[in-house]
């Protein structure tokens, strides 16, 4: 209790709020400029998300990829790394979920979907441990290997679905044996296509949390994170602090696309352009302050806000990129926390003048 | 393959690359004065948009062959907007620089497919335009190979070769680029001189707007004709590691950027070869991004970078 | 001294920053054609109050008059137009640019639009014989000599038409040679009409340079003296506010067996430069040897191979008999080896960390601070708590981050850390740098009282009078090799100037 009221005394907290609270006003002034209403627009954006229990289900849905990219992203971070191929580290986590499901297909389910799920994390982490490879050894910036590593995994991705998975005359693989529906909750979310991935995005939160902050191997991640010059002279291995981090944030990756192959759509399509999961990962790692609890709450909001975003133009013709702009914008005052003191700085004012008197 | 059809796989080449070369010319001006700016991808989304909405309206005014110029215009004008958010953020507000170079990427997403709606009644994309069209320079136009290959481009062909050694005097000969090189690497040493560090920086960060602009209005008005969701999907990260493989230089961001474009275009010319057929196209689309990661491997590729880059400014830290 | 008005007169400037008064109502004046000294500690408010005068930090009140005119500084442009020029303690050079780009940075001479870099280095051709300024206006930063920098910088203010000429500590990376030509070159500046500020804590200096003394203590002006009618002693005590001596006291030391021998260590750079040429030395348990030089003849390179931060080409480096040549780090640190690292923030804490944190830094993953790989947070923070209390380390508690501490404290913190290992071999570099006189006592204090133990102490320093001071033995290295031994009893300052300069070799080895 008393760590709770620490908590809500820093204003590391307020920051974040004020700043989802100026993106919606921002989002609201897009909207009158363009002469649409947008207390019209905000409220059928909510009532999409709460409307229905399908559509409730379907939200939550959509913010599992979501967790997963965005503690992939956030965790890269903390330990000093930009991880900019979550995006790619998904595909492959899709393609070997499917491979291992679809190939496999003889055996028992119960072991069929743990391996598809193992076979998806360690895909991802391998993918995303080459570039951590390449950073330790030689030197090589990860964000640029990162994004040539997103177009390699995407032609290798069709590639393999195309030669290896394919389902004849479409442009997608044969369906996929192993799955991660929750099919019991299907009542109660009216067939929307829940999935374990969501348990397993918030297990992998836990897991960020505790091994970071609380194991050996986290506190040796943080400091190279922070100084890697000063965890060298007190004998940490840099490098291999540098690959396991980063394949620790593909696994994370990874497990998204397992989700999403295993979990929502049961099959792989064939990509024309990057499906962006990564990109949205940056954002809601952003978000989140870094923090793995921060990232979960920051994927709700993002995800209720995508999805809310079609009932947006349904309900009030307004664009569903605007959305975007909304995000863009409370990363912007997230990133830019000097405007939002500027902003709160009369409050503030304010307040020590009321305890003075 | 006979000349004729080298000729053509090196023009196609140039289309490619003019917009890689325009975009990492860019970002070089404004990480030589120490902003990281992954927010090319942004700029160069907010230069084709207003490229096609500026030269739809131009041709829609009836200024026939003018109307790609004024598009291109509006790209600098809109690049350079954009690019301001990036400056405030990280240089008035010390934001991280990689960070709200990611805002812009976000909000050029987001806004200009919201303007694109707007405009055109709630259309997915802009009218088709008729951009710009070839230019054979007479006489150097009848030069085998290199006459279709090269003198019988675009116009924002010959502007951008032009602008690469343009921006290289600048950046090495001037009392400009030696300010802009002195900030990037050493902003106090540069401010204790009178330089004004954020001043220079904005102008870095705008210039990139500016020239990203121009990258995402090449493709508009040359490659595609109007301005969808898809139109750059990612030349924008091609264009920074064009410029970090060319070591932050014009000449070198230049040949980095026809590297890329050339594995672009060779797809199309590959299918001529016999041997073609057995190799799946998935493999040769991955070769320029292979390759990439193949020549960073075997060369040093990180000492070269603005040693300030990243770092804001901060006199008053003690 | 004429009556005309005072060149640079500051009137009772005041500048704070959150949590301390850096200036407290300061004045000071100077006068054409002098040289006055600003003496003070470390953290005294020197720098500041010069940054005040040169436009990089804005006062919070008080007034400056430059010539008899009320003037307002508000950027170094100002100051340079002023007339005003600093040298600055750590060079402000653009590394990979030329000698006369850096001069020319800001003002450069043009041709169209181009820099004229032909009469760009003309003139920092005739500059530099106006002044006995020796510099090769085509080399690049990173190649030349640190006394050449510094010319360089001088340079960059006369260039700039500079008559009042603020100089902020520096001697602090020269050899006593190069210290003897910054010298005359400053007197001549005078004798061509310049004014000048120096900013120092050495005494030497002041007195044999100086006009007048200006001293500060925590913000605040304490006397201004003419150099003429005081002596070190006085000027000391007015610094530090109480008695100083500065001989520190310590018994003859009890020298017992060989701790660390590195024999014939040879380390070449990437690009195939010899850092450690051939380098040869021990350190016996009871003693501290002393490494002096001029920063850059490969210390850090020594420092680095001895703690397995580099890698050496040959040669044999043994603690206590045991072979440690190209170990990985932690090896080494678990023979017993402890390390006070030269630069503290980049090398010897995680500033964001904690404090708790960080004093486990090297420990963490031992039992019982890790327990089946897991920390344990609560033996952790009581360890912490018991060494800032026997140490000292001034932190309003253990959870603040290690960057929220002053320089002095972060020091004890590591010294704490380090100390606590109970080490066979304490290698301290530049252990003192930044520090105020407490602290410097301080920690050598603590370094003697570790050889007392029996620890075998390595310590490199730039800082002569504390080479002089603490070690037992003295070994100078220079270009990467050791070009003499000798005992502190028998040598003076000019002798390992020499020797440190490279011209003078005495002693082979004088302690084996």
């Amino acid at each position: 209790m008393h760590r709770l009221k620490k908590i809500f005394a820093t204003d590391s907290y307020i920051v974040p709020i004020v700043a989802v609270i100026m993106g919606f006003i921002v989002g609201a002034i897009v909207m009158l400029i363009g002469g649409y209403d947008p207390i019209a627009a905000y409220s059928s954006l909510f009532q999409r998300v709460f409307g229905s229990s399908y559509d409730f289900g379907e939200a939550i849905r959509e913010m599992t990829p979501l967790m997963f990219t965005g503690l992939a992203v956030a965790f890269a971070f903390r330990s000093g790394m930009f991880n900019i191929g979550a995006d790619g580290q998904v595909l492959i986590g899709m393609t070997a979920a499917s491979l291992v499901g679809i190939k496999l297909s003889g055996m028992p389910t119960y072991l069929l979907v743990p391996l598809a799920v193992i076979a998806a994390g360690l895909a991802g982490g391998l993918w995303a441990g080459f570039a951590g490879y390449l950073k330790a050894k030689r030197g090589i910036n990860e964000v640029i290997t990162t994004i040539m590593l997103n177009w390699i995994a995407l032609y290798l991705s069709n590639y393999i679905v195309k030669n290896f998975l394919l389902l004849e005359g479409q442009n997608r693989s044969v369906d996929n044996p192993a799955s991660m529906s929750m099919t019991f909750l299907a009542s109660a979310f009216d067939n929307a296509r829940i999935h374990w991935g969501t348990v397993l995005a918030l297990a992998a939160a836990t897991f960020f949390y505790l091994y970071l902050w609380k194991t050996k191997q986290g506190y040796e991640m943080r400091a190279v994170g922070f100084n890697p010059h000063a965890a060298e002279y007190a004998g940490m291995n840099v490098g291999r602090n540098v690959v396991k981090a980063m394949f620790i944030s593909g696994v994370f990756a990874g497990l998204a696309g397992a989700g999403e192959v295993l979990g929502v759509f049961h099959y792989q399509s064939i990509f024309a352009a990057s499906p962006g999961y990564g990109f949205d990962g940056i954002a809601v790692a952003l978000l989140g302050l870094t923090h793995p609890f921060g990232v979960i709450l920051a994927a709700i909001l993002y995800g209720m806000l995508t999805y809310g975003s079609a009932g947006m133009s349904f309900g009030a013709d307004v664009p569903p990129e605007l959305i975007r702009i909304v995000i863009g914008s409370i990363i912007f005052f997230i990133a830019a926390q000097g405007i939002v003191r500027w902003v709160l700085k009369p409050f503030y004012f304010k307040r020590k003048k009321e305890k003075v008197s | 393959m006979d000349l004729q059809t080298l000729g053509q796989l090196l023009n196609t080449t140039l289309v490619f690359s003019t917009a890689l070369i325009f975009a990492a010319l860019g970002g070089i001006f404004s990480e030589r004065s120490g902003v990281v700016n992954i927010g090319l991808e942004g700029l160069m989304m907010f230069g084709a948009f207003a490229a096609a909405v500026g030269g739809y309206y131009a041709q829609d005014a009836g200024m026939g062959a003018w109307a790609p110029w004024v598009g291109m215009l509006c790209a600098m004008a809109v690049g350079v907007l954009g690019s301001l958010i990036h400056a405030v953020a990280s240089i008035t507000f010390k934001a991280d620089q990689t960070i709200s170079g990611t805002v812009i990427n976000f909000l050029a997403a987001g806004s200009t497919l919201y303007m694109v709606k707007l405009l055109f009644e709630g259309a997915g994309e802009t009218p088709l335009i008729d951009g710009f069209k070839k230019i054979k320079i007479p006489g150097l136009s009848e030069i085998p190979v290199i006459g279709e290959g090269i003198f019988n481009s675009y116009p924002t062909t010959y502007l951008v070769i032009v602008l690469v050694i343009v921006i290289y005097f600048i950046l090495f000969k001037t009392p400009f680029g030696l300010r802009l090189r002195a900030v990037g690497e050493h902003p106090s040493a540069a401010d204790t001189l009178g330089v004004n560090v954020k001043r220079m920086r904005y102008i870095g960060v705008m210039l990139s707007g500016l020239l990203a602009g121009l990258g995402g209005a090449t493709i508009t008005l040359t490659t595609t004709g109007t301005f969808a969701h898809n139109t750059i999907s990612g030349q924008g990260f091609i264009a920074i590691a064009a410029m970090i493989f060319g070591k932050w230089n014009p000449l070198g961001a230049f040949g980095a950027a026809v590297f890329f474009g050339f594995s672009q275009a060779i797809r199309n010319y590959v299918q001529l070869f016999d041997w073609s057929s057995s190799i799946p196209q998935e493999f040769i689309f991955m070769i320029p991004y292979v390759l990439t990661i193949i020549v960073l491997v075997s060369a040093v590729g990180r000492s070269s970078a603005p040693k300030a880059l990243g770092e804001p400014y901060d006199p008053g830290k003690r | 001294m004429s009556a005309a008005a005072p060149v640079v007169e500051l009137k009772q400037i005041t500048k704070r920053f959150p949590g301390i008064v850096a200036n407290d109502s300061i004045s000071l004046t100077l006068n054409k054609g002098e040289i006055l000294a600003l003496l003070g500690e470390n953290g005294a408010g020197k720098s500041t109050l010069m940054n005040i005068v040169f436009g990089l930090y804005q006062p919070d009140e008080g007034s400056i008059e430059i010539n008899g005119k009320p003037v307002i500084i508000d950027s170094p442009n100002k100051a340079i137009e002023l007339g005003i020029g600093m040298v600055h303690q750590h060079f402000k050079l653009v590394e990979p640019f030329t000698v006369t780009e850096n001069i020319v940075l800001g003002m450069e001479p043009k041709k169209g639009v181009k820099i004229d870099y032909k009469s760009a280095a003309e003139q920092v051709r005739k500059l530099s014989e106006q002044y006995g300024l020796q510099v090769n206006p085509n080399a690049r930063i990173h190649d030349i000599s640190v006394g050449m920098q510094q010319r360089v910088e001088i340079m960059k203010t006369l260039y700039r038409g500079a008559d009042i000429l603020i100089f902020d500590e520096p001697t602090a990376v020269l050899t006593p040679q190069e210290i003897t030509e910054l010298m005359a070159i400053m007197k001549r500046l005078v004798a061509e009409g310049k004014s000048i500020i120096l900013i120092t804590h050495k005494l030497k200096e002041i007195m044999e340079i100086s006009d007048r003394v200006t001293i500060i203590r925590r913000g605040k002006v304490i006397d201004t003296v003419q150099t003429a009618g005081t002596n070190p002693n006085e000027l000391a005590e007015k610094m530090v506010g109480r008695g100083v001596t500065f001989k520190v006291d310590k018994q003859a030391p009890q020298v017992r067996e060989t701790v660390l021998k590195l024999n014939n260590v040879n380390s070449k750079s990437k690009e195939g430069v010899n850092l450690l040429n051939g380098l040869s030395f021990e350190v016996k348990a009871g003693e501290i040897l002393g490494i002096a030089g001029v920063d850059g003849n490969g210390q850090s390179e020594l420092i680095q191979a001895i703690t397995g931060l580099r890698k050496i080409d040959s040669g044999s480096i043994t603690v206590s008999g045991h072979e440690i040549a190209n170990l990985p780090p932690r090896k080494i640190s678990e023979l017993n080896v402890s390390h006070i690292p030269e630069d503290r923030h980049k090398h010897g804490l995680v500033l964001d960390f904690s404090v708790s944190e960080n004093m486990v830094l090297e420990t963490y993953y031992k039992k019982p601070y890790t327990k089946n790989g897991f920390l344990q947070r609560e033996v952790i923070d009581r360890y912490a708590e018991k060494m800032v209390a026997a140490f000292d380390v001034r932190t309003p508690s253990i959870e603040n981050k290690a960057r929220s501490l002053s320089g002095g404290n972060q020091q004890k913190a590591i010294i704490a850390r380090e100390i606590d290992k109970d080490p066979v071999l304490l290698i301290a570099a530049q252990p003192t740098r930044g520090l105020d006189v407490g602290a410097i006592e301080f920690v050598q204090k603590q370094l003697i009282a570790q050889r007392d133990q029996g620890k075998a102490v390595l310590l490199i320093s730039f800082e002569l009078d504390e080479i002089m001071n603490v070690s037992d033995r003295i070994a100078v290295i220079y270009e990467g090799q050791i070009v003499g031994e000798v005992y502190p009893q028998d040598t003076n300052d000019q002798e390992l100037g020499l020797m440190m300069a490279g011209s003078l070799k005495r002693g082979g080895n004088a302690g084996a």
